[in-house]
């Protein structure tokens, strides 16, 4: 392979001559300590690297080895339950091997390819197949199942598959003859793909199901539909990276990448230590065994930030083209964005918007739009749905980096200052927030004969009327208003305590069950139906106020676990007579 | 002043091309690295150091710690040395006072070193941190009861000129200790820009506890140069893990004024004629704050901590000031100061709502602090965050006028404000005590207001 000389050296950003035969992105490595870089400018025979570890100590003249391949990850069974870095440097491994800094020019390999998988074949020979096409299976987790596919680019009648036993990275499983190329190709277990190219698929499906995550304030009023694309904006302490990981345990993802971009080293200590112990509510397994965590905290060099979140939207479309339902947590893609301006700067480019580069938004839309539902190349259906955290400066969402984001995604979960002061988290703001995907899911809920769509109405029209009243409120005091007023007030409030809130520690209100979110909300609407019509009808507010279960209704979230339904219907049907009661002595209700 | 020594290997440069605000440029120069400290001596053969920020195969640009003046273009004289800017680590250093460059101060001799340290560190690898959740008790209400502090935390005071923040930081630094191990915090403290009475006071309140001798301090006041400025925090941070990791001791950092180090760092960038993002800052400032603030923590291979209590001055009192507004993002919370609380006598001044502490939810609770601890700290906030609700309401219809559980929570906010979080500068409040304030508060309120504590816990400390 070639080899350059260092000329310069600017941070991140190393310059080096003798590059004539170097490609746009190509894998190169940089001086004696043999750094990563990648090439990111080509001028004559100068080329531009940004070194994605620390070039402290590097000197002009130390050379340069190009490599002939775009930065790219490898894929195959064992990344699930893995900690990596921005470039899939396994950081579990790098810790074993006895310090606990990451040393420069560190090359563990990502994947063990000594280790054995058991291996069952799904074809034969004989058996003609197409890039994607799955050609055995792998029990990569217990409650993952790998599905071991033919490499994008590859196809072929099946000359020889091995038979059911175990296998290691260098083993080939099968070999292809591809009489059109006049070719053969092999197939393992492992394959490699270029992390900024999207991983193929057949073509794109229009998104139909939300996302389920067991947050109420999601579910019900902002659902994201799988495949879809959101965006968690909010100023610092408003709960951005609880949100993301409460999403990240509890949705109903087959598979969770979570990309912790630039943020705090102890949130993925945190993530490390927390997830083992969580039991996923729907396989009954650690939640560990289906997550993949990509690390560049916010002290680890720059310019591999930029990359974490390509390295992790590229091992999300890995499994997606395995039939899965996949969803990528990125957090925070503000800090993603800094990294550009930060190489730009060092580049000398023209800035746009605060020193960002023009082609900020650009990069934005490439990496949202890898988001989707597809028809993968084998035939089967799989989604990634992306969630990414912003990180405005001073809370102000007015700012480059939310702003081009709002484009691009179509859900919108903007963390509000105030909530997170009184500790109201989830802190997703009911006024600013919103969904697009409301069509898909109200038409998903119908199907599944769940009135929904209607629950959610009258809970949010009291929500919005109670923002209107409180400008009132606010001026004369809410005791000046009129009795259906101060209902709406009142009611409000039962909504944020009893419903919107949701405590991330309790054991029970960590995660609800989409049954009993759909209970919570029939509940509540018909409570609040129910107290429009007594007032209307004569009744006091004092009276419903007085209410003695309305306690138990206020404490339901916590104190009723979601399987329950003897509970559930109890405290209904005490709710419901103590409604009737106060409507019977109101000689006008109901007629 | 010193010499440089003709006996050292390598290549002496007399003369440089350009001499800008900190900055120097030099050409026909060989073999330099990236990040390499470089000697510099005036005409006059007084020595000052520098870093090389951009190199070329025959130029490089150097920063220079100890400022620019008096060098000429035509006789200043230049050594490389070839290794980064590193600071002798060793634990005699507790107990003496340094420069920002590790240099003594006290007029006593270099310490016995038993290794020299790049004052940069090396980022830690996530996988091998141990996750902080020892509760530190610092016999403040405010931050133990609503904040609370943990080992291996990095929790700044977000305050403003005139605020108590020294005041509050020494304290802390005096009374803070774990509740089960009897293990003395050693306090690593470093100053940039501030002035000798800051540095003073502090030396003066760490003599009277008696722990003079357990503290290193590393000063570069507002006189010294500010370029020294950002090293000094590094400095700081890296005696203060050489204590943790490799003797094994728990380390309290505190480090004060940040903003000072945002301005020299601005200094430089603007001198480098970088494009900037918000206010002059480069845009680079998260990731430098970033490298030092995430210098806090604990390894999973054992030994020491250290905790970070960064202090900074949010100028004209904003939070949205892009320095307390990146701190805020890579912190683990903030301590925040209020103006009009110190103005109506409350010491310390904590601003109930804005201030957080993230690690808190792991490092309280059963068989740590208390049962109840979580819920009590939630629904204190819940109910404080509504009388501020009340309060400005009230502003508007008069007290006379509210409702009579709001007049309720009136009297809750009072009683909050005045016991809980109020307390001398010596008083050192045990969590029990705390939590006992913090349940006496509220019970001026009725019961089913108090949502976020449990049935069991009402009946237990509610009744009582």
């Amino acid at each position: 392979m070639d080899t350059g000389i260092i000329t310069r050296i600017n941070g991140p950003i190393v310059e080096a001559r003798q590059m004539d035969n170097t490609g746009m992105l190509e894998v190169v490595e940089v001086g004696n300590l043999r750094l990563i870089g990648e090439v990111i400018r080509v001028r004559g025979s100068v080329a531009t690297i940004q070194v994605y570890e620390n070039t402290s100590g590097l000197r002009p003249g130390e050379p340069v080895y190009c490599s002939g391949r775009p930065l790219s990850v490898c894929l195959g069974p064992g990344l699930l339950g893995t900690i990596y870095d921005g470039i899939q440097r396994p950081l579990d491994k790098i810790a074993a091997k006895g310090t606990s800094f990451i040393p420069r020019g560190e090359k563990s390999p990502a994947l063990d390819l000594e280790k054995k998988w058991s291996f069952k074949p799904t074809v034969k020979v004989g058996d003609l197949l197409e890039a994607g096409q799955v050609i055995g299976e792998v029990q990569e987790t217990e409650s993952v199942l790998h599905r071991v596919m033919i490499p994008p680019r590859k196809r072929g009648k099946v000359t020889k598959i091995v038979p059911a036993g175990e296998y290691n990275g260098h083993d080939i499983l099968c070999e292809l003859q591809d009489d059109t190329a006049e070719t053969t190709h092999q197939v393992g277990l492992f394959q490699y793909w270029p992390v900024r190219q999207p991983r193929p698929s057949t073509q794109r499906l229009p998104l139909a199901a939300p996302l389920l995550t067991g947050l109420r304030v999601v579910d019900t009023f902002f659902p994201l539909a799988k495949g879809g694309a959101a965006a968690i904006p909010g100023g610092f302490g408003t709960g951005k990276t609880m949100t993301q990981q409460a999403l990240a345990k509890w949705c109903e993802a087959k598979i969770i990448v979570y990309i912790g971009c630039g943020e705090r080293g102890n949130e993925m200590t945190e993530v490390l230590h927390e997830f083992p112990e969580l039991t996923d509510p729907r396989t009954g397994r650690s939640l560990m065994e289906r997550t993949i965590l990509i690390a560049n905290t916010s002290n680890m060099p720059v310019a591999a930030r930029e990359v974490s979140i390509y390295t992790g939207i590229t091992l999300a479309e890995f499994y997606r083209d395995m039939g899965y339902d996949v969803a990528v947590m990125a957090d925070s893609t503000s800090r993603w964005a800094e990294a550009l301006r930060e190489l730009s700067g060092r580049l000398e480019e023209m800035p746009a918007d605060e020193g960002f580069p023009a082609y900020l938004p650009d990069r934005l839309a490439s990496f949202y739009e890898r988001a989707g539902r597809v028809e993968t190349l084998s035939g089967s259906e799989g989604t990634v749905s992306v969630i990414g955290a912003v990180s405005p400066p001073g809370g102000d969402f007015s700012e480059p980096v939310t702003q081009h984001t709002t484009r691009f995604i179509r859900c919108f979960w903007a963390l509000d200052r105030d909530l997170a002061n009184a500790r109201h988290y989830p802190a997703i703001s009911w006024r600013t927030s919103y969904s697009e995907y409301l069509p898909e899911t109200a038409l998903w809920w119908k199907k599944s004969a769940m009135n929904w769509a209607d629950q959610r109405e009258v809970l949010m029209n009291v929500l919005q009327e109670e923002t209107n009243l409180q400008r009132i409120a606010k001026l004369i005091g809410p005791d000046a208003l009129p009795e259906s007023q101060r209902l709406t007030l009142f009611v409000a409030e039962i909504i944020k305590n009893a419903f919107l809130q949701q405590n991330s520690f309790d054991a029970i209100d960590m995660y609800c069950s989409p049954k009993k979110q759909l209970w919570m909300m029939a509940l509540l609407a018909n409570f609040i139906t129910r107290s429009y019509e007594l007032i209307k009808a004569g009744a006091t507010l004092t009276e419903i106020r007085a209410i003695p279960d309305l306690d138990r209704m206020n404490r339901m979230k916590s104190e009723i676990p979601n399987d329950d339904t003897a509970a559930m219907s109890s405290l209904e049907q005490r709710i419901i007579s103590a409604l009737d009661a106060i409507g019977h002595q109101h000689a006008s209700y109901g007629k | 002043m010193p010499e440089i020594l003709a006996n050292h290997d390598g290549l002496q440069y007399t003369g440089v091309k350009n001499i800008d605000g900190p900055l120097v440029f030099m050409e026909n120069v060989h073999g330099v690295a990236y990040d390499e400290l470089v000697e510099v001596a005036t005409p006059s053969g007084d020595v000052r150091m520098g870093q090389v920020l951009d190199v070329t195969a025959n130029t490089a640009l150097v920063q220079i710690f100890g400022g620019t003046d008096a060098l000429s273009k035509a006789s200043t004289r230049s050594r490389f040395l070839g290794h980064p800017l590193q600071i002798p680590v060793s634990e005699e250093m507790l107990g003496r006072v340094f420069d920002g460059l590790g240099r003594p101060k006290d007029g006593l001799p270099l310490p016995m070193a038993r290794e020299y340290r790049d004052v940069n560190g090396e980022p830690v690898n996530p996988f091998a941190r141990e996750y902080p959740r020892d509760f530190i008790q610092t016999g403040i209400s405010s931050i133990d009861l609503m904040n609370t502090l943990v080992r291996g935390q990095k929790l700044p005071i977000f305050s403003g000129n005139g605020l108590p923040h020294n005041r509050m930081a020494a304290q802390i630094a005096r009374q803070a200790k774990l509740l089960n191990e009897d293990v003395h915090f050693a306090i690593v403290f470093a100053a940039m820009g501030v002035k000798f009475d800051v540095a003073r006071f502090f030396v003066d309140s760490f003599e009277q506890s008696g722990v003079l001798r357990n503290v290193a301090m590393f000063l570069s006041l507002a006189d010294d140069p500010s370029v020294e400025r950002m090293i000094t925090p590094r400095s700081a941070l890296t005696l203060a893990e050489y204590l943790a990791y490799d003797r094994g001791m728990h380390v309290l950092v505190i480090i004060t004024d940040m903003t000072n180090y945002c301005e020299a760092l601005r200094e430089i960038s603007t001198a480098r004629g970088e494009i900037p993002s918000r206010k002059g800052y480069p845009g680079y400032l998260y990731s430098d704050l970033a490298s030092m603030y995430e210098r806090a923590g604990r390894l999973s291979a054992g030994g020491g901590s250290i905790t970070q209590m960064p202090i900074l001055t949010m100028p004209s009192d904003d939070i949205s000031h892009p320095v307390p507004d990146l701190t805020g993002y890579i912190t683990e919370g903030q301590i925040v100061l209020d103006r009009e609380m110190y103005q109506r006598g409350i010491y310390p001044p904590v601003a109930g709502l804005p201030s957080l502490s993230r690690l808190m939810k792991d490092g309280i609770g059963k068989g740590r602090t208390r049962d109840d601890h979580p819920h009590v700290a939630s629904q204190l906030f819940a109910a404080y965050s509504k009388v501020k609700d009340i309060r400005s309401l009230a502003a508007v219809i008069g007290t006379e006028e509210l409702s009579p559980v709001d007049q309720l929570y009136m009297k809750f906010g009072e009683k909050f404000e005045s016991t809980v979080i109020t307390q001398g500068e010596y008083e050192d409040r045990s969590i029990e005590q705390s939590l006992q304030l913090g349940w006496d508060a509220l019970k001026l309120l009725p019961r089913e207001e108090l949502l976020r504590v449990t049935q069991e816990e009402l009946d237990k400390y509610y009744t009582a």
